[in-house]
Parts: structure tokens; C-alpha cells; sequence
């Protein structure tokens, strides 16, 4: 190496020591993953038999009858027939254009992804708002989180866990927790100092001043992360489809792969009419509990 | 300098605040002594870099006293009600409420005080913009740990006694200003604290709805009977409101006493700059100009209370007389008063003519 200019080529680590930090890291997580692996693999069992038996649920359950609920829940959030009308039709035309019960897998693990993100997420994103310096700690992980490309993280939780349902929910409530920690942190530290002061000054606990005020008045903010969360783990779904997550991503990987255009259109536009009902649904529902805020009864 | 603990409840004395002192910086225990020597607010940040919020304050409230603490933005009235409840820490000193030091509660202490003792109502009334009129106001109950459905009964009576029966249902913000501080007023009530501290409390209303937050205050004060201090930078509020009242100026307490103490014999030129303009025929009552002579009073009998603006009615028909003044219940007579002693009470005393100079600092009165 001595003969390289290192003003004209960047003095780099030579391969071959590259090579073995590589490997050294790999052989480091390989012994941890043989080490534990089996372990991590029964603690997530519960959370796979929840996510099969709710797939099984979905996936016997008549189609007319799940187009009934998804209908009501279109209609509980907007109140308006147009949202009705236009998922009742998506979902005809997924059936019809055979895409059933990938649509139904992939619902199933949205619904997981996103409960297990918000079980997780809000309670980090309260303990965020209450301690200065476990945010500036946990700031940089969330931007990292966020920005670190997605296939990335399907190779530690692969060689953890393997192919199937358990690694690819790992990795997508991961790529999507970020959102909901943030918001709830946000919502919470955004809350009316003076109206916390009233509250301090009825003497209420730490414990009454955050569920009986903090939590409901950040909910709209809340209710913004969970929304985001839910879109992240939507594009993180058909990511996952590489390590054996069944579903919509599937036929999307497929068509990818083999260039069949009409099929990757049909599968992707099945994605977005996912989004658009979890969107909507949840933005109606966020925009009920804060009625209080019209000026008129 | 502290009072013993069983002297100050003896007397009458609710809160009894002890050179309280609270500075605002990087070191403020550093400061105390400082302050103690008597360093003033604009020296301390001159030469040190700290804040004085409050200099060693000394003051007593009565029990059952509407005692009107006064002062303009920034001389520390604020920072003082919140030490009551310690809503901020003194940086030295004491306060004792019926004879106990709550700065050294603990927190468990601190809030029991809070729910049951001392309750508060703020200038921008802080409600609770998720709950409703009833919830706002069973709330402190809520707090205590009163089931709902009780604590919805006692609320809904208090909403009923602030004028609000039918708006128990609407959320804050569908009600104006003046409605809103009635539901302040109607949650701090109803935890049944017999100290009520009330911060700027009707200043952010318009003048009108002011006016009839005072008169909702003191009729029901009238029957409650509660110890309240009450925070103001409108001396015409603290003249109406005010059994006893503290002026406040940079931390530190310039005069303390009753309307006419304050009206009559400011002391200094701070506080007669204050009262220069105030209404005094309206202001002052007789009893503060009276006379303890009787002989030669003769016509209508003139009640103690009245003020000197309702006085003056009494002189139409006999001006150069003197009447005799009669105390509460209407039956003795306990002095008299003229029309010169009147007159000379609610002369606007010409302060230009003394040379002290503190007028002509402020700005014309709109």
C-alpha cells in the first residue's frame, strides 16, 4: 500500500482486512443467532399462532360477508356512501381478478403489524416524552430506522429466524414503528402547558395527568402515527414477500422478476385499496375523538 | 424573622408567607444571601446574571379574607400565588397555611393539599378542551377519587350556582370567554377547598363580562366565605374586590393594607401614581372618612357601607349639615360626616404640584 498516493486515492482499508472485519462481525452473529436462535424463535410462537389463526379467520370467513364488514367500517369512519361504494366495488374486482386471498393474508398482517406497532410504539413514544435525554438518545436511532434501506433489514432477522411469517413481521413492524414513537412523543410534548399547570393544580397523579389529559389530547397526533405507520408497513408488506411473506408481494416479486406488467399493476392497485380503507378508516375514527374542537354542538 | 407555627393559625391567619425568595438563573441557592442583604431585581442581574422573581416577601391572609395581591406585569404577583400551592419552588423561605410549612411536603403531601385545600383558577382558564362543562367541573372531585356518577351530582350544582344550568353538556370550546372562566370558577369550587387562588382571573375578560365575574365572585363569597387570594394588575378590581390588598413592585411588597389605607396614604410615589386615577367617590366608603363626633349631625340616617359616589345624595337638600352615619344592622349611631370631609376624600390629588416628578414618566390616560 505504501506506493499509493493517498492524496489521489483514498487511503481504504486494504481488502483483505475488510474482508475479515466482515466476516468477523457475521461470525459474531451467527454465534449469537446458534446461541439463541432457538430461544428467540419460541418467544415469537405465540405471536405466530395469533397471526395464523387470524389469517385462517379471515381466509374461511365467506367473502360476502367480509366485504359486508369492511363495508360497515368504510361507512362507520366516512359516513358517506362514495368510500362505501368504492371499496365494496375494489374488493368485487380483487375477488374477481383472483386476488382474494393474497388480499386477505396481506390484511391479516397488516392488522398484526400494525397492533403489535402501536402496543410497542406508544408506550416508547410516552416514555420519549417525558425524558429529555432518551429522546436525544433515541432520535438518531428512529432516523436510522427509517432511512436505513428496507431489504437490509431482512437479512439479520432471516438468519435469525429464517423464511416465513414470524422474521417478516419483525421486519416490517421495525421499518414502520418509527412513525407512532415520534408522533406520540410529539402529541404529548404539544399538549397546552397551562391546561397540564390546571391539572398539577387539582393535584393529580403523574399516572391521572397522563391518561386523564396528556393521552387524549395529543390523540390526533397519535392518530397521524399510527395512520403513517400503517402506510409504512403496507410498502414494507410487499418488501417482505422476499423472505417468504405471503400475500400481496408475492405476485408483485413475481411479476418483478418475470416482467408481467398487468400482473404487478393489478397486485399493486389491490396494495393501494388497502391503504386507501386503513387510511380513511383510521383518520375518521381520529376525527371522532376530537369532536370537542367544533366551535358548534 | 419566621413566625411560630401555632402564632400565626391563632390569629386568624390562613397563609402566612415568610421571606420568600425566589430567584431565577444558574445558581439561584448562590443568590439568597444577596437578596437577603437587600440587593435589589435590576443590580442582581446587573452584576450576577439572575433573575429575581421575588425578593424576601413577608405577608399574612386572613381567614376568610379576599386578599388582592397587585403589581404590574413582571413584578412576581404571578410567581407568588403559584408558591401558594408550589406549583413553582421557593428558592428560600416558607409558607404556612394553617400553621404548616407546605414547602416541605412531600409529594404525596403536596398533592392531598392540592385536592383538598387549595384550588385555583387562571387567567386563561386552562380548561380541560376534552371534557365537558360537567366534566371540567367534576374534575377535581375526579381527582380525589369521588365516583363519577357523585361527582357529577356536585358538579352539576355548581354549574347550576356559577349560571351555567343547561351548558353541562358543551365542550369549552363552544362557550365565550366569560362562560369559560365560570367553569374555571365552578371547578375550583366544587373540590370544596376553603383557600381559592385565583390568578389574573378576570383579566382576559372584556369589561363588561369583568364586571359580572366580579359581582358572581362576591355574591358567592358572600356565603362561602372562603380565603382567596386573588391576583390583579387592575387596581380598580383590587379597590372592589379587596378586604386587604398587597402592592407589589419588582419582587418586593411596597404597602400592605385596606382600600382606604391604600387610597389615602400611599407609600410612596409608586403607589400614589397608582390611585391617582381611580374613581375614589366610588371606591371609598364613608366609614373611611367619618367622623366619631355626633353632635350637630342631623337628616338622613347614612349607612356605614356606602360608598362616597351614594353619600353624596344625602347632601342635596341641606349640603352645608352634617349627617349621622349608622353602622351595619341600621340601629346606632356611630358618627358623622360633612360634605368638606367627602369632597376633600375624592379630590384627585395633584401630584405635579409636589415636584416628585412620577407622573410626567407615564404615558396620558387613554
Amino acid at each position: 500500500m505504501a506506493d499509493t498516493n493517498w492524496s489521489v486515492e483514498f487511503p481504504a482499508m486494504d481488502p483483505d482486512s475488510l474482508r475479515a472485519v466482515n466476516r468477523a462481525i457475521d461470525e459474531a452473529y451467527r454465534a449469537f443467532t446458534r446461541t439463541y436462535g432457538a430461544a428467540i424463535e419460541d418467544a415469537f410462537n405465540p405471536l405466530l399462532r395469533i397471526m395464523v389463526w387470524f389469517e385462517q379467520r379471515l381466509l374461511d370467513t365467506p367473502w360476502w360477508l367480509v366485504i359486508g364488514i369492511v363495508a360497515a367500517l368504510a361507512w362507520g369512519a366516512s359516513g358517506g356512501w362514495r368510500l362505501v361504494a368504492l371499496v365494496v366495488g375494489s374488493f368485487l374486482a380483487i375477488g374477481y381478478l383472483g386476488m382474494w386471498d393474497d388480499t386477505m393474508r396481506t390484511m391479516a398482517m397488516i392488522s398484526v403489524c400494525t397492533l403489535i406497532a402501536v402496543m410497542v410504539g406508544i408506550p416508547i413514544g410516552i416514555l420519549l416524552s417525558r425524558s429529555d435525554r432518551l429522546k436525544a438518545a433515541m432520535v438518531p436511532v428512529l432516523d436510522v430506522m427509517q432511512t436505513m434501506p428496507s431489504f437490509v433489514y431482512l437479512i439479520p432477522v432471516v438468519m435469525l429466524l429464517g423464511l416465513g411469517k414470524v422474521p417478516g413481521l419483525l421486519a416490517v413492524v421495525i421499518y414502520a414503528i418509527p412513525p407512532v414513537i415520534r408522533l406520540t412523543d410529539l402529541g404529548i410534548r404539544l399538549v397546552d402547558k397551562e391546561v397540564l399547570e390546571a391539572t398539577d393544580a387539582f393535584g393529580a397523579s403523574p399516572w391521572q395527568r397522563l391518561w386523564g389529559v396528556q393521552i387524549p389530547l395529543a390523540m390526533p397526533n397519535i392518530m397521524a402515527g399510527v395512520n403513517q405507520t400503517i402506510m409504512m408497513a403496507l410498502a414494507m408488506v410487499v418488501v417482505a414477500s422476499m423472505i417468504g411473506v405471503k400475500g400481496l408481494g408475492q405476485p408483485v416479486l413475481r411479476a418483478v422478476t418475470n416482467q408481467y406488467f398487468a400482473m404487478g399493476l393489478l397486485n399493486g392497485l389491490a396494495v393501494v385499496m388497502l391503504a386507501i380503507l386503513f387510511d380513511r378508516v383510521t383518520q375518521a375514527y381520529g376525527r371522532r375523538l376530537q369532536r370537542f374542537r367544533d366551535e358548534q354542538p | 424573622m419566621s413566625s411560630p407555627e401555632g402564632e400565626t393559625s391563632a390569629n386568624g391567619v390562613k397563609i402566612a408567607v415568610r421571606d420568600l425568595i425566589k430567584v431565577f438563573g444558574p445558581h439561584p441557592a448562590a443568590m439568597v444571601p444577596l437578596v437577603r442583604d437587600g440587593l435589589g431585581k435590576a443590580e442582581l442581574l446587573e452584576l450576577y446574571g439572575h433573575v429575581l422573581g421575588l425578593g424576601p416577601v413577608t405577608m399574612d391572609v386572613r381567614a376568610g379574607h379576599v386578599h388582592v395581591v397587585m403589581g404590574l406585569s413582571g413584578c412576581g404577583k404571578s410567581t407568588l400565588i403559584r408558591h401558594i400551592n408550589r406549583l413553582i419552588e421557593p428558592t428560600a423561605g416558607c409558607v404556612l397555611v394553617d400553621g404548616t410549612d407546605i414547602t416541605a411536603f412531600s409529594a404525596r403531601d403536596l398533592r392531598a393539599f392540592r385536592r383538598r385545600r387549595a384550588s385555583m383558577v387562571f387567567q386563561r382558564f386552562a380548561l380541560h378542551p376534552h371534557r365537558t362543562v360537567l366534566g371540567n367541573v367534576a374534575y377535581g372531585l375526579r381527582v380525589q377519587g369521588v365516583p363519577r356518577a357523585k361527582a357529577e351530582v356536585c358538579a352539576l350544582g355548581w354549574v347550576e350556582r356559577v349560571g351555567l344550568a343547561g351548558f353541562e353538556d358543551r365542550y369549552p370550546a363552544q362557550l365565550s370567554g366569560g362562560m369559560q372562566q365560570r367553569v374555571g370558577l365552578a371547578r375550583a369550587l366544587a373540590t370544596d377547598a376553603d383557600i381559592l387562588l385565583m390568578d389574573e382571573a378576570f383579566s382576559a375578560l372584556d369589561p363588561l363580562i369583568r364586571t359580572d365575574m366580579q359581582d358572581v365572585l362576591l355574591r358567592l363569597q358572600a356565603d362561602l366565605k372562603k380565603t382567596i387570594l386573588f391576583i390583579t394588575h387592575d387596581l380598580d378590581e383590587a379597590l372592589r374586590l379587596g378586604d386587604r390588598i398587597t402592592i407589589l413592585r419588582d419582587g418586593q411588597v411596597i404597602q400592605e393594607g385596606t382600600t382606604p389605607e391604600i387610597v389615602l396614604k400611599p407609600a410612596d410615589a409608586y403607589v400614589a401614581d397608582f390611585v391617582r386615577d381611580i374613581n375614589r367617590a366610588r371606591v371609598l366608603r364613608v366609614k373611611a372618612v367619618m367622623d366619631g363626633a355626633i353632635n350637630g349631625a342631623r337628616g338622613p340616617l347614612l349607612p356605614l357601607s356606602s360608598t362616597l359616589e351614594e353619600a353624596l345624595t344625602f347632601f342635596h337638600e341641606d349640603p352645608s349639615g352634617r349627617r349621622p352615619v349608622i353602622n351595619g344592622d341600621g340601629r346606632g349611631v356611630v358618627g358623622s360626616v360633612g360634605l368638606p370631609e367627602i369632597l376633600r376624600a375624592i379630590e384627585r390629588p395633584n401630584l405635579d404640584r409636589s415636584g416628585t416628578g412620577g407622573p410626567e414618566a407615564r404615558l396620558p390616560p387613554l
